[in-house]
């Protein structure tokens, strides 16, 4: 059993900025924990620019945001990063049970930071009925499948939901050849950033439809087409509007799940209509010495305020650690 | 004539009028900082966008390198440039920051690399 004074779940842009900033107050025995191969979250996927404009006034990509931190973490002898490693279980007794390959380790911190981030939200959520054909994916896993391993998801593609992932993959879709024939979204207004509307819808002349839904999805082996109808202000379908729009493949843009489960399992309390643990103050859980950052504990539209947050709850730990919070 | 358009420029994304006269922008109204007014500036008389999307790099530790144009370029010209840009390979390391193409499709700009890959 190792006994660190600090254990970060996630490398993330939360996990780095929490993990440097109690550095930088004096923790000298930090454990950084990420399940991936490597530093950096979703930011390796966010290729795209637009990060940064706030904390380092640059227009920096995902990738080179992420690059920032990775530096300073991977200098930092106080800090030891273990990648390939998944936190599986917390107990109260701030026992992490992590797997690595090939081995299972007990972790013991005498304070512990979860910057575990969110998943996506999923089809089934909305729900959409319908067939359940291949092509259908969460927008974030199509960001993945291009960015990352280089696989085109779809060739004309519906996106639901006009979320910041959804817009932004739409402009990246129809850049890499790909046809985006619509977005549709229920609300009456877009849910992503103004400005990721225009540069990414509107420069594609791609179809923003607002107070819509997808009722179904059609295709047996491969999706075929999504039937759409208008909706009114109570979201009940208009008779008379519904249409349907050929597509192989449907991505799915409608929110994130702040992903708690290890917290809630030590006993945290939790808030479970949002999937997060209460906190008295910015990143303090009910279990003592037990903190939350970035977008497991509240979700953030600009990774900025993510890691200007994860800071202050790293120096929050530190301070707990010298026995004075 | 009045021309109203979203200000890209950062994520406040604020509302602009411009008065256009024959392409040519007259006044701006509706930004919060400087960077609105060279952005309709811009947009209405030559739009511009980063581009930025991934090249191969078999051998490495990562399938694909992220990369971007050191500065904007032509909008129109957006998709021409993804296609060159699919017809580089990195084999070697790489930093992010370091320089893949210069002159870029001869339009002035650098492609960068954006991650550091082994």
């Amino acid at each position: 059993m190792t006994r660190p004074d600090l254990v970060i779940v996630g490398a993330g842009p939360a996990g780095m900025a929490a993990a440097l900033a109690a550095r930088d107050q004096g923790v000298r025995d930090i454990l950084l924990l990420e399940r991936d191969q490597h530093l950096g979250g979703i930011l390796n996927q966010c290729i795209h620019p637009g990060f940064g404009l706030h904390q380092f006034k640059q227009d920096y990509t995902g990738p080179e945001f992420a690059d920032q931190y990775i530096r300073e973490v991977e200098a930092a002898p106080e800090i030891t990063v273990s990648l390939r490693t998944f936190a599986a279980r917390f107990a109260p007794d701030k026992t992490l049970t992590c797997l690595r390959p090939g081995r299972v380790d007990a972790i013991r911190a005498r304070a512990v930071i979860f910057a575990t981030g969110c998943r996506e939200r999923t089809r089934e959520m909305i729900p959409i009925p319908g067939t359940r054909p291949a092509g259908v994916f969460p927008a974030g896993l199509a960001q993945k499948m291009m960015n990352l391993e280089g696989l085109l998801p779809g060739r004309t593609v519906v996106i639901a939901g006009s979320g910041d992932i959804g817009l932004i993959m739409a402009r990246r879709l129809t850049l890499e050849g790909a046809r985006v024939q619509a977005v549709i979204e229920l609300q009456a207004e877009s849910r992503g950033l103004a400005r990721n509307v225009v540069q990414c819808l509107e420069d594609f002349s791609i179809p923003l439809h607002c107070r819509h839904r997808i009722t179904r999805i059609h295709g047996q082996n491969r999706v075929e087409k999504v039937s759409v109808a208008a909706v009114d202000d109570d979201l009940r379908d208009r008779p008379g509007t519904a249409f349907d729009i050929p597509c192989d493949t449907v991505l799915i843009s409608v929110g994130l799940i702040p992903e708690n489960e290890l917290l809630e399992m030590a006993g945290a309390a939790m808030d479970l209509k949002a999937n997060t643990p209460v906190v008295r103050e910015l990143g303090v859980t009910s279990l003592p010495g037990v903190f939350v950052a970035g977008n497991a504990g509240n979700i953030y539209d600009l990774v900025d305020s993510v890691t200007r947050d994860s800071e202050r709850v790293g120096q929050k730990a530190e301070a707990y650690l010298r026995g004075v919070a | 004539m009045k021309k109203r358009l979203t200000c890209i420029a950062c994520p406040q994304s604020c509302l602009l009028e411009a008065e256009v006269e024959d392409n040519r922008v007259r006044s701006i109204s509706g930004n919060k900082c400087p960077q609105g007014e060279i952005y309709a500036r811009q947009e209405i008389e030559n739009p511009l966008r980063v581009l930025t999307t991934t090249v191969r790099s078999p051998g490495l530790e990562v399938k694909l390198i992220p990369v971007r144009t050191d500065r904007p370029l032509p909008k129109h010209r957006l998709q021409e440039a993804i296609q060159a840009a699919h017809k580089i390979k990195i084999t070697r390391p790489v930093r992010a920051g370091d320089v893949l193409a210069d002159n870029f499709l001869s339009l002035q700009v650098k492609l960068i690399a954006t991650r550091t890959a082994k």
